[in-house]
């Protein structure tokens, strides 16, 4: 009741533990049923999507020269005669033992598969959310701080170039320039030809792996080669975060304890950094969450682009060559990933704002 | 005293006469706002060029988009009859992009319709209805929402086959949630309102006081986030063109073409390069229109 009140100090009043965490127990209950129904409907969605595919699973398993009996065997074993409803369960049964089936292409478990590209993804993805942050607060900050001047109006042009730029297209123009005529960064791939397989494989995130084994000589090809798709990955987060970053800041600073603030004749630098933008970190982690579940989706174009072996990669592969188990697979991780990013800045933003309630 | 008046001032009057004269007057006040706004008026601008090139195609292409032309291939920008150049079979690149704007409009126009019709229609029954309908109906929209929209487009795609009709139904199919959640959320502050329990006294049923009192309302929130999606619409379907599941070959769609463009980078940048500024120079244009559009209709969302 009291917690959205601030002392004549600017800062709010902080409400005894038990008060803040009370409800807490709450949201989290009605945040774990959304969280069952979401992922329900996200399975059954990519369910219907395997059913209507125009593609016969039996078909794909035992090959079209394949004799009757044959093909009613695998037909049974698919458990292609029960309802659809038992087939569903069944689908369920699978994804929560983390068994997405057999990849076609290559006749190994999806979900080692996955596994194995996830890692390029997180590292990419990882990589140009920092970069997102690192510019895109202070950047917002800045603009929101000036606003109407010209650091604001080139916050507004970065950012509409980042929202109306094809990344695809952005990519390869990045990869002409900056590995084709200038010969700054590492061409398309995680490491040059030379470094492949040449440090242990502990994490799957390359730059890691190889700080742990102490080989900087492929830490550097390593780093020369995702620069490049992270940064760019980053500037697309970087429109979304600055622009947020400014909103959220133009909020606080047109409140009445900054007035306050600078009517005691603090300085602007604590007015801005100590008081408003205390204020926006729990809404400002939520969006970063949120651009960081749309950095795993836009790194599919990417890692098109630049040959990365992540998840994109790995579905947009499967996707044309018609191996139905590896996309299904991999839109589930994906939209799995999503989601929770989702719900989890959800249940922060409900949790640590008390404005939220 | 009207013979006295100019149209202008007719336009502005604050005693409207009827309200055909009150609508009009209002969107006249509307478009004046829109005006002042330099950025937006260039958008405008763009988009009206682009309709105009979409329609008169055939007549400012210098050459048939298809025709190919092996002798000449992959030419330099600026070669004698080819401002942008040719591409890997020799066909000009110019014409293609020129016929690429009715591809881009037709993807654009058909999700314009489709996904704001379905979100209204699921958002204002829902709001209307309420209860276990509402509970329902919201649920699918969040799982909608929920899904990450290009990996759940391609999904789609590889499960209907790849086309641009395909294409177009798959990102409307990730594109209305927003669309219910705005209609649903003006149906809610609407419902309550006295006027529509004055319809509803005077007998009116569910259908009418949805379609003729709730729809109207809805509109100018919708065609704002309309116009805002509209460069996410169309980065989404040069992407799946891109990756080969939309607009199939020879058909000049930008995506496509950038796909195409992108084996030659190195050597020919020209190739990817131009189609890439079509699409980049097209959603810019509905950002910056969007962006004043939600002053002009929406200024409580603006900044």
């Amino acid at each position: 009741m009291a917690l959205s009140e601030n002392n004549s100090e600017g800062r709010p009043i902080r409400a005894p533990l038990f008060h803040r965490f009370g409800p807490t127990v709450k949201v989290i209950l009605g945040t774990l049923t959304s969280i069952i129904v979401t992922l329900l409907g996200l399975l059954l969605v990519t369910f219907v999507i395997g059913r209507i595919m125009p593609i016969d699973p039996v078909l794909s398993i035992v090959g079209e020269r394949a004799s009757q009996a044959n093909y009613d065997a695998v037909y049974l074993q698919l458990g292609l005669d029960k309802p659809l409803l038992v087939q569903f369960l069944y689908y369920l049964w699978d994804v929560i033992h983390l068994d997405f089936g057999t990849s076609l292409l290559n006749a190994r478990p999806v979900a080692e598969d996955i596994a194995r590209v996830f890692p390029a993804t997180l590292e990419l993805a990882t990589i140009g959310i920092f970069f997102g942050i690192v510019l895109g607060v202070p950047l917002g900050v800045l603009a929101a701080v000036n606003q109407g001047k010209w650091i604001d109006q080139i916050a507004r042009v970065v950012a509409l170039i980042g929202y109306s730029m094809p990344i695809f297209w952005l990519g390869l123009i990045g990869l002409l320039i900056f590995y084709g005529i200038l010969g700054w960064v590492g061409g398309p791939g995680r490491v040059g030809i030379f470094y492949v397989d040449v440090v242990p494989s502990v994490t799957g995130m390359i730059l890691v792996d190889s700080i742990i084994d102490g080989n900087w000589a492929v830490f550097k090809d390593a780093f020369s080669h995702i620069i490049l798709p992270a940064s760019l990955l980053g500037y697309y987060s970087l429109a979304y975060i600055s622009r947020m970053t400014r909103s959220f800041m133009l909020e606080q600073l047109s409140a009445e304890y900054v007035t306050t603030a600078r009517v005691k004749g603090m300085s602007e630098w604590n007015v801005v950094w100590k008081h408003a933008f205390k204020n926006i970190r729990v809404q400002l982690i939520t969006v970063i969450a949120l651009s960081y579940a749309g950095l795993l989706e836009g790194s599919v174009l990417t890692e098109i682009i630049f040959s990365w072996p992540g998840i994109g990669s790995y579905i947009t592969t499967a996707l044309l060559s018609a191996d139905m188990n590896a996309v299904m697979g991999g839109t589930v991780v994906v939209g799995l990933i999503f989601i929770l990013l989702n719900i989890f800045s959800d249940l922060l933003y409900k949790i640590f704002d008390p404005r939220a309630k | 005293m009207s013979e006295t008046q100019t149209l202008r001032q007719w336009l502005l009057t604050e005693t409207p006469t009827s309200r055909r004269h009150a609508k009009i007057s209002a969107f006249y006040k509307g478009w004046l706002t829109l005006r002042s706004n330099t950025m937006a008026m260039i958008g405008l601008g763009i988009l009206v060029a682009m309709l105009f090139v979409a329609a008169a195609a055939p007549l400012l292409a210098p050459y048939d988009p298809f025709v190919q032309d092996l002798g000449n291939r992959l030419a330099p920008l600026g070669v004698e009859g080819h401002v942008f150049g040719t591409d890997s079979l020799g066909r000009d690149i110019l014409s293609r992009l020129i016929y690429g704007t009715r591809i881009t409009l037709y993807i654009v126009a058909l999700v314009a319709l489709i996904a704001p019709i379905v979100g209204l229609l699921v958002g204002t029954v829902s709001g209307y209805v309420g209860g276990w309908t509402d509970a329902i109906l919201m649920r699918i929209t969040d799982i909608f929402l929920a899904f990450p929209r290009l990996v759940l487009a391609l999904a789609f795609v590889a499960a209907l086959g790849a086309g641009i009709e395909n294409a177009v139904l798959a990102i409307s199919l990730t594109a209305w949630p927003p669309y219910a959640r705005i209609s649903r959320a003006e149906t809610l502050t609407i419902r309550s309102s006295d006027y529509i329990s004055a319809i509803k006294l005077q007998g009116a049923g569910a259908l009418r006081i949805i379609t003729k009192h709730i729809w109207p309302l809805c509109i100018s929130s919708l065609i704002v986030r309309v116009t805002l999606d509209m460069a996410g619409i169309i980065l989404a379907a040069a992407g799946l063109g891109f990756l080969g599941l939309g607009a199939q070959p020879p058909s000049p769609e930008w995506g496509a073409m950038i796909s195409e463009g992108r084996r030659f980078i190195l050597d020919h940048w020209w190739v990817a390069t131009v189609p890439g500024l079509a699409i980049f120079t097209v959603s810019l244009a509905f950002n910056l229109l969007g962006d004043g559009l939600r002053d002009v209709l929406d200024p409580k969302a603006g900044e």
